[in-house]
């Protein structure tokens, strides 16, 4: 039942104090009819929203391998931290000397961002990855035009990236150009070569990439695409493989993002906020938005920003937590919780891969993607079927269907924070779900069964979009 | 050795002899050696209780103010206490984008609630399930308005932060944006009839606006639709709980900063960019949408849909590369508004109405100050005075109350909610009083 479903004329909950000045009337026109918002009692509020909550699966309720997303645990300590009424309670606003706690953080996180992925600056205001693509594009946009090298018009994508890279890259006013895959899984050199130009402006990539495979010949392709006089962009998603680890800064990138709620351990929170602050190098530093936090490089120059990407200075309470989040590891904590990251991917694939097939039969980094193609074409049993069927398990399916360049494809992602008895039951599970499949195909296509609903409709969903309530009803 | 890895020393044994591998750094063995880091220019680890302490360090260099006088975009509105309760449970908080709809329902319709709450507030057909920010929200809209024209236009007195964030936005997508400044405050009708011409996409303005006043978006709409363009209202949620809808006014697309709907100042952010528009907007509007359907067995359920507008499956023909939104922002704008309910909000608003024009009355019956513009305002207004200086402020800092935003050397914003009380407001007047 919705809400709007359980509300009870004159029924109200949160009262305020009474009027203690004299009543003002709006001489302004008015709405027509007032807005029809909830009339329910604070306790069925509650219990509304506590239900809608039991219909809900996150990292807290069980494991959640969801591949690109690193569904790590999420440290309450961050969330405690991040409440105290001296940052939730500062206006935006407040004048320079009564703010210096969150300029505080501003810096260390930049600073320690910096030192993490071998950049020279960073901006916090990205509220989200897809943001922080946009910034980061930005800047490669503003930076040939202040060399008024105007034709590079074009960004090069791998077929295997994010669907939000050349969306990004997009709107920002360039043409995408796709590079293949060679057949271990990274960026074909000479397909490289061959698309490199003076029409380039840049490259995206994401390494290890979204096979989860790290790209031997990165030296080589950032070189490719600088010697072509374009410029090299960093999609920090995987970022948690490599921490501490390598660098992208040495790799020969000189942009990048990451995802504070994927790699540093912020909360999803369903969908939002994160955070996804960008990174560059010296050359690029003076075009990142205003205004920056923490050292900046010598020749830095505000006036030449590309100006601001979002309102204030970003999702800063998220920032909050991604910074007691470094502090708590520490230099050693984490490069240790890269490690473990990969590890444990590389353990659930070891037990895994005797069921089903690897895209790429490799050591992977943190992730790694199988390919159903094989049991679909043999038992009717497609990546859809086997994901829904782990639900019945208590389990939040893999990223299903991506990258694109792999048929009927898994890919999981198990994070640092993950047991390994719960990777050997993650593997019991794909096990006794793949004997189904060979045993009884049929009954998988009905999976999940035990969830409050079944399979949905979706195709009616978009053919008839019903996207909000009908109080007429 | 680490807070949140589990693996203790046998775990590590075991789980490297499955791989194959003799040691972790063994891993890493397709990255290029040069490339490896000997040590990160970090500090060393630190327990919970030791990162606590230092926030503490950290947070003791914040003022943090008993009122607050100052909006601006972040307005300071009591927050029942079920939402920070209610958005903290690990169901909510923990989960990513509701992918999957048999153990996502509770998400799933959540958002469906916000889309159709915010719809109530715009009067809006449509909502998106939440862009990062107005400013974010605007970028959107200049997005979906230039289809085949390229040219906005900024009319009047826009919160400057968002204008900031449009200007990015149009510089990307090479739009050519024209700002028409205010007249009195308010939008130069002329001066828009002079500006907008038949290449204009859009007209967006702001009202209540940036110095509080409440703008006629009828007339503005009305100007956009007779040259072909598009009108961006944006709106403030708890004034569009009185105020004629974006929609009665004819707005295309409604967008407003959620951050007054139960979420806290916190320094700028997280905040919730609430996006609506016309239902013939619909293919053009960015980000997560869910809907209703129903499951195999005719059970009624919700699920993300109209996702062939998305990055996902358009890649770069996507007009937005948004995912991940602003989704617990959201929710908190949904338990807000439930548990403050109907009577509520209407009490809130004449609460903030009431309050600001009482204090804006007191101030103008002080020598030396004026309340700047003559036309009607919400809760926010301009004060024009030599008075708000270094000793008000400091009286004021004194009494614990962050004053109105001082925007050149006579003009401050002045924003009362309903979490000020006579007795501070009148301590406001005392102390001008005061001042010489």
């Amino acid at each position: 039942m919705l809400i709007f479903e359980k509300s009870v004329k004159g029924r109200a909950s949160i009262q305020l104090d009474k009027l203690d000045v004299p009543h003002y009337e709006l001489k302004a026109q008015k709405r027509n009819a007032q807005a029809r918002l909830p009339e329910i009692s604070e306790q069925d509020a509650v219990r509304h929203y506590t239900e809608l909550s039991r219909k809900a699966h996150g990292v807290d309720n069980g494991f959640y391998p969801l591949g690109s997303c690193t569904m790590k645990y999420n440290p309450r300590v961050n969330e405690v931290i991040a409440a105290d009424k001296a940052f939730a309670n500062i206006h935006p606003l407040q004048e320079e000397e009564t703010v210096k706690g969150c300029t505080q953080v501003m810096d260390e996180l930049s600073d320690y961002l910096c030192a993490i992925t071998g950049m020279d600056a960073f901006t916090l205001q990205p509220a989200a990855g897809a943001h922080g693509e946009f910034t980061g594009i930005m800047l490669i946009k503003a930076y040939h035009m202040s060399r008024n090298d105007t034709l590079r018009t074009k960004i090069i994508v791998p077929d295997s990236a994010h669907g939000t890279n050349p969306a990004s890259a997009h709107m920002c006013d360039f043409d995408i150009v796709s590079v293949p895959s060679n057949a271990q899984g990274g960026v074909d050199i000479e397909e490289l070569k061959k698309v490199v130009g003076p029409d380039t402006a840049g490259l995206m990539l994401t390494n290890p990439n979204t096979l989860g495979l790290f790209d031997k010949n990165i030296l080589k392709i950032t070189e490719i695409v600088h010697k072509a006089g374009g410029l090299c962009y960093y999609d920090g998603a995987n970022l948690n493989a490599i921490m501490g680890v390598v660098r992208p800064g040495d790799m020969g990138f000189d942009c990048m993002h990451l995802n504070i709620h994927k790699t540093f351990s912020t909360p999803h929170g369903g969908g939002g906020p994160g955070a996804g602050p960008v990174g560059c190098k010296k050359s690029l530093a003076s075009f990142l938005p205003t205004p920056v936090f923490g050292k900046l490089p010598q020749g830095y120059d505000p006036k030449k920003s590309i100006g601001k990407v979002k309102t204030f200075y970003g999702n800063f309470s998220v920032l909050v937590k991604g910074l007691a989040y470094i502090k708590t590891l520490g230099k050693e904590g984490i490069k240790d919780a890269a490690q473990k990251a990969v590890l444990n991917a590389n353990y659930l694939l070891s037990l895994v891969k005797k069921d089903y097939d690897l895209a790429y039969d490799r050591i992977c980094m943190h992730e790694f993607v199988l390919s159903l193609q094989k049991l679909k074409d043999e038992t009717g049993v497609s990546a859809m079927d086997v994901a829904k069927a782990m639900l019945d398990y208590g389990m939040h399916p893999p990223t299903m269907y991506f990258p694109l360049i792999v048929h009927e494809a898994l890919m999981l992602e198990p994070t640092e924070t993950e047991s390994r008895e719960t990777l050997i039951k993650a593997a019991q599970v794909l096990n006794t779900i793949k004997q189904q499949a060979v045993a009884d195909s049929a009954s998988l296509h009905d999976s999940p069964k035990t969830t409050i609903i079944g399979r949905v409709d979706e195709v009616r969903a978009a053919r008839q979009p019903v996207l909000k309530y009908d109080f007429s009803k | 050795m680490s807070k949140y890895t589990p693996h203790t020393k046998e775990d590590l044994e075991v789980m490297l002899k499955a791989v194959g591998a003799v040691s972790l750094d063994e891993l890493y063995k397709d990255a290029p050696k040069e490339l490896m880091v000997e040590e990160l220019k970090l500090n060393e680890g630190m327990s919970q209780m030791a990162v606590e302490k230092a926030f503490q360090k950290i947070t003791a260099q914040n003022k943090v103010y008993d009122t607050i006088l100052r909006g601006c975009g972040a307005y300071d509105h009591y927050i029942p206490a079920p939402v920070s309760a209610l958005i903290g449970r690990s169901e909510f908080l923990t989960a990513y984008t509701p992918y999957q709809p048999e153990i996502s329902q509770g998400i799933l319709q959540s958002i469906f609630e916000y889309q159709t709450l915010m719809c109530e507030l715009s009067g809006m057909d449509v909502s998106n399930a939440s862009v990062y920010d107005v400013g974010t929200a605007v970028g959107e809209s200049i997005i979906m308005c230039c289809e085949r024209k390229n040219k906005v236009i900024v009319a009047g007195a826009v919160n400057p932060q968002t204008v900031a964030v449009a200007k990015t936005y149009c510089k990307a997508g090479n739009t050519q944006i024209v700002e028409i400044q205010p007249k009195n405050g308010i939008v130069d009708i002329e001066a828009l009839k002079a500006a907008i011409d038949t290449d204009t996409a859009c007209v967006i303005a702001q009202s209540p606006n940036f110095f509080g006043l409440i703008e006629d978006m009828g007339v503005l709409a009305q100007i956009s639709h007779e040259k072909g363009a598009k009108f961006v209202y944006i709106f403030n949620p708890i004034a569009a709980t009185v105020l004629k809808t974006p929609k009665e006014c004819g707005a295309d697309i409604a967008v407003a900063e959620g951050q007054p709907l139960g979420m806290p100042l916190s320094y700028g952010g997280a905040y919730l960019g609430i996006l609506t528009c016309d239902e013939k907007m619909i293919r053009r509007m960015p980000g997560r949408v869910v809907g209703q359907t129903v499951d195999k067995n005719g059970k009624t359920a919700y699920v993300l849909t109209l996702q062939a507008r998305e990055q996902h499956i358009r890649r770069e023909k996507a007009l937005s590369s948004i995912c991940s939104n602003q989704a617990l922002c959201a929710l908190t704008a949904v338990i807000y508004l439930s548990l403050v309910g109907k009577e509520g909000m209407r009490q809130v608003a004449d609460a903030c109405v009431s309050k600001a024009h009482y204090l804006a009355q007191q101030l103008s019956a002080v020598k030396g100050i004026k309340i700047k513009y003559q036309g009607e305002f919400f809760n926010e207004f301009t004060v024009e005075t030599d008075k708000y200086n270094k000793d008000a402020t400091k009286a004021l800092d004194k009494a614990g109350i962050l004053g109105g935003l001082k925007i050149n050397d006579t003009d401050s914003i002045w924003c009362v909610t309903e979490k000020a009380d006579k007795a501070t407001l009148d301590g406001v007047v005392s102390i001008f009083k005061e001042v010489k």
